[in-house]
């Protein structure tokens, strides 16, 4: 029997949440003004929690890292959300939406909270629309719906190639009216560094105020982390430069779980790491592939010496190329899974048959479709991704093929929360990215934006008055208790630690070698030795790091190094915290692949039989080995069954 | 296109402690950056060297490195995102720079955005004027069925043209006035354009426009430098439309 309580209600799927609903204790207005709420993060799910929390009444300290909530990485969301609005009449329904979820998540997310998520989405398409969010629209001024991989219903709602962008615009918009009121206090250019915990409960946070240096206490009845995912373990990745896994990370180390921190989304088509000189990696939409057929050559001869740069795509004839999606996968082609494209693409370029000059990347070729349908119709659908392409790499896609290759995009694992989203720290809730509860191994294409609003627009702003609704007798925190006393100076010492290490090396040299080793063994395709090798090799960069790294500049100013730094040393923990989980599922599912679980033909093997739960680990303290718990994944709804793409 | 090296180039680079001590220019090497490189990781690598000789990075402004967060700042050769069109900073390209040149880098300069050290500056200003009421006044919950209100498709499409500002500032670093006009009117059309913003339209327009006053920018004496600047092409018709806005506004009290 599992220690953890993930608290499910009762009864059947479709009554779940609201039978919940009327069995959760509410808060009176006159209390909601006495209680206070920190949410640390301002993306979709942050800035949607923060306005609709103190739209409700509660008192709200909102902090982000950036100079601005707007810039939380939510923005860089291209191409849609999806929602069950069956607007199309194409027999789209919650069900549908919850069983793509399910089975594209590979069959290892909880039933209920999947299917809350595609309840709660038809009423997130009209939030955003009544905040002024520009969605495309038909010419009878409805809006118009896009279809995305994984799916046979057109239900992703979009604004341009910009969707997530309008998005949180539109949660911004709501946090600002919140500003103004006074009802939430906003820290910008603050990063959290410590969760503080008083008798058994969550109660504040320790922030660094980024420009000042000044280590600060604040103090709450409940905290909030929507701190996004942790992709930037790899160094490079589709995340912004400044996306980390810390606040997670300490929410840990004072004992909130962390569940399947081996999923994390490799995406297949982003723009490929030229050179060593590269500190970020550029996403090109997952919609590209409606229209671009992916090839490389199918002599190894032509590959060499397009990797030499002695011909180009256009010398390689037709029937020289292969196809190797609608070769392998002729019913899906090039719109199989995220996970299933990128992996075929490794395979191709392990086997000698990359195309550019590091032999890392493969075709995506739009000449077909605009012989098909003409330049114009191409343009108009990927205009600004073209544009977009040749600015970067200097090479003009309508004559030319696409080079992309796969890259870290999305972590589906994150902390583990209950029902109603509450960590195993009472108190310390996790929302969007950051929790691990409703994408499974997989997450499907406009799904993250989907999540990150569900839960706090329409979740979190239910589910934690039944927490506070017993906190109602609770005085103001008092900052200066002692758990606040020493976690600030749990804060100071460490970064005095790091800063005091004045070794030889930017922060960066160790990025850069955990990103490397975490991609050889950790990234698209695992097994055991390597899994073992990485961890031992995380070990030994670890010890260097802290013997040797250099953070210039000073304690008190801002400095953007010793920013880094905190963050590097934690990923560095997250890093063989991931390597572990990786180690113990030895199966192969979703994004995760273990090379000892793989069918005759190299294609993913799941075993239902041993793996049907949720990895939650729990911190036993430094240099111990954490302790796995698991929660067991249970299916009432859904025939679990192995995914084909043929 | 294949990449080349650029073996050497000169970075002129604004050197400011804190936002109360003076600033310099200093100039600094840097060798072998390939064209292929963004002008971001050209300042990472520079960053690198410098640490490694024990000299204090230069402090810039980035986060998404795709041109959508608005974060990146950097005023180039007497250019906001430097010799490019309608990029930002974090897109621009080493292949637009020539070996042996020398690069000038400041940060935005006006009175409204100072400068907190080296090349980041305090846009504080942009998020008070949107405070003041650039938003739709609804709550969460209780709102209508999204097809319940058509929007006809040229008025979503000018409306989308007018929120895709990421908020970066460039406009107001390419006015001589330092005016915000381009950055405020793209907030106003967005929510002008649509029916759900309309109700409000009055009081958004006059409090914004105070509040812009009020936090010391400029006019807007037309010339165009923000258009011609602007990362995500946002027209100056916005600023004929906020005009109209405000006037009418005015014209209804």
């Amino acid at each position: 029997m599992s220690i953890l309580d993930s608290k499910i209600p009762q009864g059947p799927l479709a009554e779940k949440w609201t039978k919940h609903k009327s069995a959760i204790k509410v808060v009176s207005p006159a209390n909601k003004r006495k209680l206070e709420v920190i949410v640390v993060g301002t993306g979709l799910g942050g800035a949607s929690a923060a306005a609709s929390l103190a739209e409700l009444g509660y008192k709200v300290k909102a902090f982000c890292y950036q100079d601005s909530p707007r810039r939380a990485h939510s923005i860089a969301a291209q191409g849609g959300i999806n929602a069950a609005k069956n607007y199309q009449n194409d027999n789209d329904s919650v069900f549908r939406l919850f069983y793509d979820t399910i089975k594209g998540g590979d069959y290892r997310a909880r039933e209920a909270n999947v299917y809350r998520l595609a309840e709660v989405s038809p009423n997130i398409i009209d939030q955003c629309v009544a905040q002024g969010v520009p969605f495309g629209r038909e010419y009878g001024g409805l809006l118009d719906n896009r279809s995305f991989g994984g799916v046979l219903v057109s239900r992703t709602f979009y604004a341009r190639g910009q969707t997530g962008q309008q998005l949180l615009i539109g949660a911004y918009q709501a946090l600002n009216r919140q500003i103004a009121k006074g009802s939430v206090e906003m820290y910008n250019r603050h990063e959290m560094l410590d969760v503080v915990v008083v008798d058994g409960k969550a109660r504040g946070i320790i922030a660094r105020d980024l420009v000042s240096g000044k280590i600060k206490r604040f103090g709450a009845h409940a905290v909030v982390v929507a701190t996004g995912g942790y992709g930037n373990v790899f160094f490079l990745s589709t995340n912004a430069m400044g996306s980390n896994g810390s606040a997670a990370w300490q929410c840990y180390k004072k004992g909130a779980f962390m569940s399947n921190p081996c999923f994390v989304q490799i995406h297949p088509t982003c723009i490929p790491v030229h050179g060593d000189q590269q500190s970020k990696l550029t996403l090109m939409s997952e919609s590209l592939r409606n229209d671009g057929r992916v090839w490389v050559p199918k002599k190894k001869e032509d590959a060499v010496k397009l990797q030499k740069g002695e011909i180009g795509p256009n010398d390689i004839a037709d029937e020289d190329r292969d196809f190797y999606l609608e070769r392998r996968y002729p019913s899906y082609g090039n719109l199989v899974p995220r996970d299933v494209a990128s992996r075929a693409a490794k395979e191709r370029c392990d086997a000698g048959f990359g195309v550019n000059a590091e032999g890392k990347a493969v075709f995506l070729d739009f000449k077909y479709s605009i012989e098909r349908l003409g330049k114009d119709v191409i343009t108009a659908r990927y205009g600004n991704l073209f544009q977009m392409y040749e600015k970067i790499t200097d090479t003009d896609p309508y004559k030319e093929p696409m080079m992309i290759y796969p890259a870290i995009h999305y972590s589906m694992g994150g902390t583990w929360v209950d029902y109603n989203l509450m960590t195993t720290v009472p108190g310390l809730y996790s929302i969007g990215e950051a929790n691990f509860s409703d994408h499974g191994a997989n997450r499907l294409g406009a799904s993250a934006l989907m999540q990150g609003l569900a839960d706090g627009y329409f979740v979190l702003p239910y589910t934690i008055g039944d927490y506070l609704a017993d906190e109602i007798m609770t005085p103001k925190t008092d900052v200066n208790a002692p758990e606040f006393v020493e976690a600030e100076k749990a804060v100071t010492d460490r970064i005095e630690k790091l800063f005091n290490v004045k070794g030889s090396k930017p922060v960066d040299y160790f990025h850069k070698k955990l990103g490397h080793i975490m991609w050889d063994y950790v990234g698209m395709s695992r097994n055991a030795e390597g899994l073992k090798k990485a961890i031992e090799e995380i070990k030994v960069i670890r010890e260097e790091f802290w013997k040797d790294v250099r953070i210039p500049g000073e304690l008190d100013n801002l400095n953007p190094e010793l920013e880094k730094a905190g963050r590097v040393a934690d990923f560095l923990d997250i890093g063989e915290l991931m390597a572990r989980d990786a180690l113990d599922r030895n199966e192969s599912c979703g994004g995760h692949f273990r090379e000892e679980s793989a069918t005759e033909e190299g294609e993913a093997k799941r075993n239902d039989e041993q793996f049907t739960y949720v990895s939650c680990w729990e911190y036993k303290g430094e240099g111990q080995e954490p302790v796995l718990h698991k929660e067991d994944l249970v299916f009432e709804n859904v025939k679990l069954t192995q995914r084909s793409y043929k | 296109m294949a990449d080349k090296i650029l073996k050497q180039l000169k970075i002129k680079v604004w050197r400011q402690k804190n936002a109360k001590s003076k600033g310099r220019f200093e100039t600094y090497t840097i060798e072998n950056i390939s064209t292929g490189s963004s002008f971001l990781e050209m300042m990472d690598i520079l960053n690198n060297d410098l640490i490694e000789k024990g000299i204090d990075p230069i402090a810039f402004d980035h986060d998404c490195r795709e041109g959508i967060c608005g974060t990146c700042s950097l005023y180039i050769n007497g250019r906001p995102h430097g010799p490019d069109t309608e990029v930002t900073t974090c897109q621009l390209h080493m292949r637009k720079f020539k070996d042996g040149e020398t690069i000038i880098i400041e940060p935005w300069r006006a009175r409204a955005f100072p400068v907190i050290k080296d090349l980041v500056v305090d846009r504080s200003a942009f998020e008070k004027i949107l405070q003041a009421g650039g938003f739709v006044s609804v709550n969460t919950g209780g709102v209508p069925d999204a097809n319940a209100i058509p929007v006809s498709r040229e008025d979503a499409e000018e409306s989308m043209d007018a929120a895709a500002c990421i908020g970066c500032g460039a406009c107001v670093a390419a006015c001589k006035n330092s005016s915000a006009m381009l950055f405020v009117s793209a907030k106003v059309s967005h929510l002008a354009k649509l029916p759900q913003g309309k109700v409000e339209a009055d009081t958004r327009a006059m409090s914004m426009v105070a509040k812009m006053d009020e936090l010391g920018f400029g006019g807007c004496t037309n010339t165009r430098a923000c258009e011609a600047e602007c990362p995500k092409s946002i027209s100056i018709m916005n600023i004929a439309r906020l005009n109209r806005e405000y006037l009418k506004a005015r014209l209804s009290r």
